[in-house]
């Protein structure tokens, strides 16, 4: 691949392949959008943006394309709105495969399709090479707010319950395998997943819910600890309710890493009130985004703006936000 | 005018029954005047009688507590002397701000319990010379409307004894008798059990029973020492598979499993009666202390723990009450909450316990406390010459050992032991300790000094405190400790330091642990440090001494012996993780070069089950054996040791003996260039510190090859991170900023 800037070959990139993938109206320069879905009273518009770099391009249950959908949806969600429309914008390093770029916007265009929104706009840049490392993609989400939801960390109360739809650190620990060359055959796949549906489906049920974050750099660990801080409530988690699969934390234990912190794509951590706490979680449970969903732990009045473990011999440890790297403390 | 004495003393002579004693002695030689506690300590006003013979008994009969640092005679000229020699009330601000540690049950309040009086058999008892001090605090000044004892209105009997000058209970505040003082009973599933609970606890221990046994600082946990299946279910119970546990016994029961040097002797009847390693002798269950050849061994050190060891006649087994990992429980209610799945029983009572201390943990010979807590605290330092005008710092510690310092007025605080900050009740403890101390050493800091590894909670917590922080490299800290404890002047000159340790924050990015510093207070140079390596997976190699074994051959080129001697190990995904830099920082830490020695032995496969096992199993293994020569390092490069290690297990040699040659080779290696140091004139002295020196055996190596070298080492303060806080208090109050600067290579 060898295209300059704005020259014929460019042209011929963005004809070939984004245009072939998503709808003609996609690659507009300026996307126009009607207002029916804001024209209820007391709708509020939602808007985020998220860049997405990730090495390797492709990994084991996904590709930074659906990265790049996913991760902006479930900003959206999380927040209580509803998806409704993307930008994505590339920019790419000279000499990427054409094929490999078919197959991360054709997931990405399959991913929008199944989360429900639509990439109304874009915009591809072809750099050289070492400027870039392959594709980072910047998608821009835009997502509707219904009147009188208000999802807000700020909401949480002590006595709230913490809950998970499903099990930690599995995208973390697939990048980990497939780039450290760890001489590892591992079945772990990128959790990486849209949750608008999911959030629509526990709001439902659970029309209490105080807030959600989805749990992607810094692991549940930094969530939690984000939100706590927020809420001004302390938060305590079960070690044993923590869902984890024996080769992630296998992995974790080779490499001496705390699952806690591992970045997930599709995993998020909402409070609800304590008594639409089993609603939330039948609500979770009964879709496949959600099927692993457990009650992790509790929000607290004590220890405010502290994530605390519970741990197995029923002491408690302090879950820290991650610092950088970890460093050894034994001494 | 007449004409007498002002007479100053100075050092812990508060709260230990002094001015009763000057009071007596007054009385002795026929002086009159005053003594009075204040800010500075003790001043006594004495005149008309024989003056010389009074001050020669101040210092020669001071009460055992108590410990002059210094008394300052100066003329005191007086209009009108008083008629008689009284104890008047405390001057000045600061005045009775001073609390003395807890001390071991005195002989002559232990004659009572034993005896025919009043307090035959009584729990409490205790006077000025002994019982509980700091724990029972809480809050300044130390009287008893301010300890715990505040809810047990003293009774006539004691009412007098308290009053009477020529009483040893004069003033003393935790005062009690059956009448009037705290309760002890036994209980079961909630229930008060009938009859003498001290004979019905000692039933219990006899049948095989654990028992949770109320202490001064916290609870304990308590079965027979002897009974192999008692101490198996103790352990099963409380999750602690390995980890030693420390035993309580009379001394005259001590032979009998143990056997204690004089030096021995002597430390565990200090007052402060701390746990003291003592060699074992094979009699009890190899489980108390799995791979150990000593054992934590103290004695009875209140009057509960004498009846109830003279009731059960044999040694006990004494953990601190507590949950994995947890600081012990003090509360009742928090005891029978955590305690009560550990514990057939409870021997209780309902003395409060205001502050949470362990046992001190100490050796006699080189002598060495090694877990500064309950007896040591709240002593204090004096600073070394050059620091009189030091600002108020408060030194946060570490991280896993933490413990903070406070300095003021020429003295340090070093406070006891907390414990891991990751752990929410050791940090609340931590906090608490801070707001405590300060309050207790009416303290205002005008700098914190912690860390400078940003990881540490107490480095963090540091830069919220809006004061100036001083950032102490940990080995730097570790070497400062060692100097002040010596009282090493500011200004007299550099020093070199052996500091051989787990892992402290490099200033070059790398994990430091075995270096050869030159410097003082003010700055250090790293001229020499172990050749590193990687730490495959942060602490976790700190967990599994067998991932710096796997690093420490690779490194000597013996990765084909690895693969034979790791066959189990992920090995190549450990490698591999290496390679690509992920989660293994590069380290010169003596601790992980003890463990991949360790593992190599075969000690502690896997994981170990408790911080320092593999290096302390290591240090039994070498034991007495002589080392009939040392390994030779390259410089301060391990490879060939691994090399000649490798080659000697190959060829059958016993693993005590290479154990012994480890030991004295790394002792070799540091001491020789320290040595060059101090004879080309750069260096004053060396300085040990560093956890790997709690190492009774490396230490002594270490001296013996600096023999005609002056050497300085730790005695009052941890070698490990538990003395960290004293020495980044001083690097912070050496008037400069610390400078690091890079290795000279
Ligand atoms: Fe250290
Ligand atoms: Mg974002
Ligand atoms: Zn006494
Ligand atoms: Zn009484």
């Amino acid at each position: 691949l060898s295209h300059g800037g704005g020259g014929r070959a460019m042209r011929d990139l963005i004809d070939e392949v984004f245009a072939a993938a998503f709808r003609p109206d996609a690659m507009e320069d300026q996307a126009r959008l009607s207002d029916a879905a804001l024209t209820e009273l007391g709708a509020r518009l939602a808007m985020t943006t998220d860049s997405f770099v990730v090495t390797p391009l492709e990994f084991p249950g996904g590709d930074i394309g659906k990265l790049a959908v996913c991760g902006t949806v479930n900003d959206l969600a999380v927040g209580g709105a509803r998806p409704l429309w993307l930008s994505a914008a590339f920019i790419i390093e000279e000499g990427t495969e054409i094929a490999l770029l078919r197959r991360i916007v054709a997931t990405m265009a399959a991913e929008a399709e199944a989360a429900g929104v639509r990439i109304v706009t874009g915009d591809t840049k072809v750099v050289g090479r070492g400027a870039a490392d392959g594709v980072f993609v910047t998608t821009t989400g835009v997502g509707a707010i219904p009147p009188g939801r208000d999802l807000a960390a700020s909401r949480i109360r002590p006595g709230d319950v913490a809950l998970v739809n499903g099990v930690l650190g599995d995208h973390g620990a697939t990048i980990l395998a497939a780039r450290g060359d760890l001489a590892l055959s591992t079945d772990i796949r990128s959790d990486c997943q849209a949750l608008g549906h999911l959030m629509e489906a526990v709001i439902a049920a659970a029309p209490g819910t105080r807030a959600a974050r989805d749990a992607t750099r810094g692991g549940l660990a930094s969530a939690l600890n984000e939100m706590a801080e927020a809420a001004g409530v302390g938060v305590e988690i079960e070690e044993e309710a923590l869902p984890l699969r024996d080769e992630v934390k296998g992995l974790c234990e080779i490499l001496g890493l705390d699952p806690l912190y591992l970045a997930n794509e599709g995993t998020l951590v909402l409070f609800v009130p304590e008594a639409e706490a089993e609603a939330a979680l039948a609500a979770m449970c009964a879709r496949p985004e959600g099927r692993d969903a457990v009650i992790i732990g509790r929000a607290t009045a004590d220890h405010p703006g502290q994530v605390r473990m519970r741990t197995a011999f029923g002491g408690a440890r302090i879950v820290d936000m991650l610092v950088g790297e970890q460093l050894p403390r034994i001494c | 005018m007449e004409t007498g004495l002002e007479i100053r003393v100075r050092g812990q002579v508060q709260g230990v029954g002094f001015r009763p004693f000057v009071w007596q002695l007054a009385q002795e030689f026929g002086l009159r005047g005053e003594v009075f506690n204040d800010a500075e300590g003790v001043l006594i006003r004495v005149a008309g009688g024989d003056l010389v013979a009074f001050q020669a008994a101040l210092t020669a009969r001071a009460p055992a507590l108590a410990r002059i640092d210094a008394v300052e005679a100066r003329d005191w000229a007086v209009a009108v002397v008083p008629e008689t020699f009284a104890i008047v009330p405390s001057r000045g601000q600061g005045a009775e701000t001073r609390v003395a540690p807890d001390a071991a049950t005195c002989p002559d309040c232990l004659a009572e319990i034993r005896g025919a009086g009043r307090r035959r058999g009584y729990a409490f008892t205790n006077c000025t010379q002994c019982g509980p001090r700091f724990t029972i605090l809480r809050q300044l000044p130390y009287d008893r409307a301010r300890t715990t004892m505040a809810e047990f209105p003293m009774c006539p009997a004691c009412r007098a004894e308290y009053q009477n000058p020529a009483d040893r209970r004069f003033h003393a505040q935790p005062i009690a008798c059956p009448d009037c003082g705290p309760r002890l009973w036994l209980e079961r599933d909630g229930a008060e059990l009938p009859g003498d609970p001290v004979a019905g606890a000692a039933d219990l221990l006899a049948r095989g029973a654990i028992l949770a046994v109320k202490g001064l600082g916290g609870f304990h946990l308590a079965c027979d020492a002897g009974n192999a299946e008692a101490v198996d279910r103790l352990r099963a119970r409380k999750r602690r598979p390995a980890k030693p546990f420390a035993l309580m016994a009379r001394t005259a029961d001590l032979a009998g499993f143990c056997a204690p040097t004089p030096a021995d002797l002597a430390r565990l009847g200090d007052p402060a009666a701390p746990i003291v390693l003592v060699p074992g002798t094979g009699a009890l269950p190899e489980t108390v202390a799995p791979g150990m050849r000593h054992l934590g061994v103290m004695l009875p050190y209140t009057p509960l723990h004498h009846l109830l060891l003279d009731a059960v006649g044999r040694p006990l087994v004494m953990t601190s009450g507590n949950l994995s990992g947890e600081p012990q429980a003090i509360g009742n209610d928090e005891a029978r909450a955590k305690l009560g799945a550990f514990a057939d029983a409870f021997l209780m009572h309902d003395r409060g316990i205001a502050r949470r201390l362990d046992d001190s943990v100490e050796r006699a010979d080189p002598p060495m406390v090694l877990r500064r807590a309950r007896g040591r605290v709240p002593g204090t330092l004096p600073l070394p010459a050059g620091f009189e005008e030091a600002p108020q710092v408060l030194a946060l510690g570490g991280q896993m050992k933490s413990a903070i310092c406070l300095l003021k007025g020429g003295q340090a605080l070093l406070s006891h032991h907390l414990g891991d900050l990751d752990e929410a009740l050791t940090w609340e403890e931590f906090l608490t300790a801070i707001a405590d101390y300060g309050r207790l050493f009416d303290h205002r800091p005008a700098r914190v000094a912690c860390d400078a590894h940003p990881g540490y909670r107490a480095t963090q917590h540091a830069r919220t405190l809006g004061l100036p922080v001083i950032e102490v490299q940990h080995h730097h800290a570790h070497l400062a400790a060692c100097l002040a404890e010596n009282g090493w002047p500011r200004d007299c000159g550099p020093v070199a330091g052996i500091v051989l340790d787990g892992t402290g924050y490099g200033p070059d990015g790398t994990v430091w642990g075995g270096e050869l510093l030159l410097g003082d207070y003010r700055a250090v140079e790293r001229v020499g440090h172990l050749a590193p390596a990687p730490l495959p997976g942060g602490d976790a190699a700190a967990h599994e001494p067998w991932r710096n074994l796997l690093m420490r051959l690779d490194a000597a080129g013996l990765a084909d012996v690895a693969d034979r001697m790791l066959p189990d190990a992920p090995r190549d995904t450990v490698r591999a993780a290496v390679r690509a830099g992920l989660n293994a920082p590069l380290s010169s830490s003596a601790g992980r070069l003890f463990d991949a020695v360790a593992a190599a032995l075969g000690l502690c496969p896997g994981r170990q089950s408790y911080e320092g096992e593999a290096a302390m199993r290591l240090e039994a293994l070498a034991g007495d054996v002589l080392a009939d020569w040392p390994y030779a390092f390259e410089g301060l490069d391990p490879a060939p040791v691994i090399r000649a290690m490798v080659a000697d297990l190959g060829a059958g040699c016993p693993k005590p003996l290479i154990a012994a040659r480890v030991h004295a080779g790394l002792a070799r290696a540091f001491a020789k260039p320290a040595r060059v140091l101090v004879e080309t004139g750069q260096a004053r002295a060396v300085a040990l510190s560093g956890g790997c020196f709690q190492n009774a055996r490396l230490l002594s190596e270490t001296l013996s090859a600096l023999r005609s070298v002056k050497v300085l080492i730790h005695r009052d303060t941890p070698a490990n991170d538990g003395g960290l806080a004293l020495g980044q208090a001083l690097v912070a109050a050496s008037g400069e900023l610390p400078q690091m600067e890079r290795s000279r290579s």
